[in-house]
């Protein structure tokens, strides 16, 4: 019966309703989402490939894509750790508050850019809980970039152990049991069985962490301080020169980071595609 | 077999103590720091925050913006959910793909593309200004931003549940002579509520915090198309950290409270699903 109804073919009505949809959905996509896009690499090029190499040469420039590239390679290595460390306790073992622990490490998805600096101002701040201990000391964590980097960790801390979590729920843990009963040490287990098992599924979410690390705006603005060369990021170098008017050099180092967003798509696609099935279905999560 | 889990697999307590560790410094001492300062403030400065009328009009944006948002992005989420599940057409992979580049694509830089769009003489602005529409620098402007930076939520909860929705109960609908719209609102949609709100949830969570893509097409107009988040940065610019904190707590709560109240929604609407069925 079903399949004599599926076969039927549709009214023009209803073929003329799917059309009508179908252009509605992509001429929403296009405006509001290939259009930005579109306009950030117009704009960089607007003067012409010689200003746009100019405004990605100048020395600040520079700095700032040193700096990006440093945070994100002290902060991601550190969710990845503890990723991988918070998803085994609890996938692995039963233990009481875990719902709690869970909600913790999702925390950060739901809390303001602006939030997530302003408690490491009012921790390491001037007038923060530290803040006259670590003058004394001489050692700068806000305006500096120890507060660029735990701002960031902040902002990027549940990536990695979301796309894990799940995929290791559903993995169970026979494989691992069998190791440790056929003699192998926890850490033989851990780099021949689990890492094996997981190892889309952290490079996942250690594309998506590494993503935002290096777009991260609103938490870095607040700990940063703005000073040229030292604690500018991408993002920020992209604001001041806004800011100044500088549209051309704006535009310029914006479309480097829309260049490492069309990778980071191109490459999270891909992924999908080849390895969907050792990654979790996961829920979206919070970028 | 549980019993022997816990002795065979190791590492419990290292794993555990180290996320512990980890989540306390980088989490909860800071968020104890942002509570400690914002008590520390007193009543009377909590009030005089309150009820001053910037704050009260910052707030509102943020929050009103962010509620009206989400519920663009329902509805647009539905529709394009809609298309990339149930249609095929050419193209349809990229465009599926394309949905998370608000995710991917960092605020700042969404921020001045939006805002070179829609300003009066950008390639949208400029359609809009004879219609009387303008959309940057005001709360319209706003609302854009959000709404750009919450899209993908709604589709990408939606796209699971929509591909596993069976056909046979539509079908059903159908041979006992419902109309195609009738289907819909009787049938899919009451099914497909509580999902849209989850992410309903998300977008909304995501736009009332929301800061990069929104401060440069806002204008940022005090009392007008001013978003809380900027006003805490003003607050910390003038090493005002108790009020700063103290609206960081503010906004921390209401938008707690929006979130109860969508997941009480939710579970009335769980309700309903089960009742339709």
């Amino acid at each position: 019966m079903t399949s004599r109804l599926r076969r039927r073919p549709l009214g023009w009505p209803r073929r003329l309703a799917r059309l009508v949809l179908i252009v509605l959905a992509l001429v929403f996509l296009l405006l509001f989402l290939v259009l930005p896009l579109t306009t950030v690499f117009i704009e960089a090029f607007r003067q012409g490939v010689g200003a746009f190499v100019e405004a990605i040469r100048q020395p600040e420039a520079l700095s700032a894509m040193r700096l990006t590239l440093l945070v994100a390679t002290i902060a991601v290595p550190l969710n990845v750790v503890f990723g991988v460390a918070a998803a085994w306790a609890m996938t692995r073992f039963q233990f009481r508050g875990k719902a709690f622990l869970g909600a913790l490490i999702d925390l950060p998805f739901s809390v303001s850019p602006v939030i997530s600096g302003l408690i490491y101002v009012l921790m390491f701040g001037a007038q923060g809980w530290f803040g006259p201990w670590l003058e004394r000391h001489d050692i700068k964590i806000i305006f500096a970039v120890p507060g660029l980097v735990l701002a960031t960790v902040f902002i990027t801390l549940p990536f990695v152990a979301r796309e894990l979590i799940p995929l290791m729920e559903s993995q169970g843990s026979e494989e691992e049991e069998a190791a440790r009963v056929l003699g192998a040490s926890g850490w033989q287990m851990f780099f021949r069985v689990t890492l094996p098992n997981i190892r889309w599924a952290l490079l996942y979410g250690v594309l998506l962490c590494n993503a935002r690390a290096m777009g991260e705006f609103g938490a870095v603005s607040v700990v940063s301080g703005h000073i040229r060369g030292l604690t500018t990021t991408m993002p920020l170098e992209v604001e001041m020169r806004y800011n100044e008017y500088d549209y051309v050099g704006a535009f310029a180092v914006a479309s480097l980071l829309a260049l490492l967003a069309l990778l980071t798509l191109g490459i999270k696609t891909l992924m999908e595609w080849r390895y969907g099935d050792e990654l979790a279905t996961h829920a979206p999560g919070g970028h | 077999m549980s019993i022997l889990r816990q002795r065979v697999l190791p590492g419990f307590g290292l794993s555990l103590g180290y996320a512990l560790t980890y989540l306390s410094l980088i989490v909860l001492l800071p968020l104890a720091a942002l509570a400690w300062k914002a008590v520390g403030m007193g009543a009377s400065g909590w009030l005089q925050l309150l009820s001053a009328p910037r704050t009260l009009a910052a707030l509102r944006l943020s929050l009103g913006g962010a509620v009206l948002a989400a519920s663009i992005n329902a509805v647009i989420g539905l529709l394009v959910g809609w298309v990339l599940v149930r249609y095929r057409f050419p193209g349809r992979r990229v465009f599926d793909a394309l949905v998370d580049l608000p995710f991917a694509l960092p605020t700042a830089v969404a921020g001045i593309a939006l805002t070179t769009l829609y300003a009066p003489q950008g390639w949208l602005g400029r359609w809009l200004e004879p219609l009387g529409i303008q959309v940057a620098y005001t709360p319209l402007g706003v609302l854009v931003a959000m709404v750009f930076v919450g899209f993908p939520f709604v589709v990408r909860t939606l796209q699971p549940v929509l591909a596993s929705l069976e056909r046979d109960v539509e079908e059903a609908a159908e041979s006992l002579g419902a109309r195609r719209w009738q289907t819909f609102f009787r049938v899919i949609l009451p099914l497909l509520a509580p999902t849209l709100l989850t992410g309903f949830a998300l977008a909304l969570a995501r736009a009332v915090g929301e800061y990069g893509s929104v401060i440069f097409i806002a204008g940022n107009i005090p009392g007008r198309s001013e978003i809380a988040p900027l006003l805490i940065v003003q607050k910390l610019e003038q090493f005002d950290y108790a009020g700063a904190a103290a609206l960081g707590a503010a906004m921390l709560l209401l938008s707690f409270v929006l979130l109860v109240l969508v997941a009480l929604l939710q579970r009335w609407s769980q309700r309903w699903a089960e009742s339709s069925r």
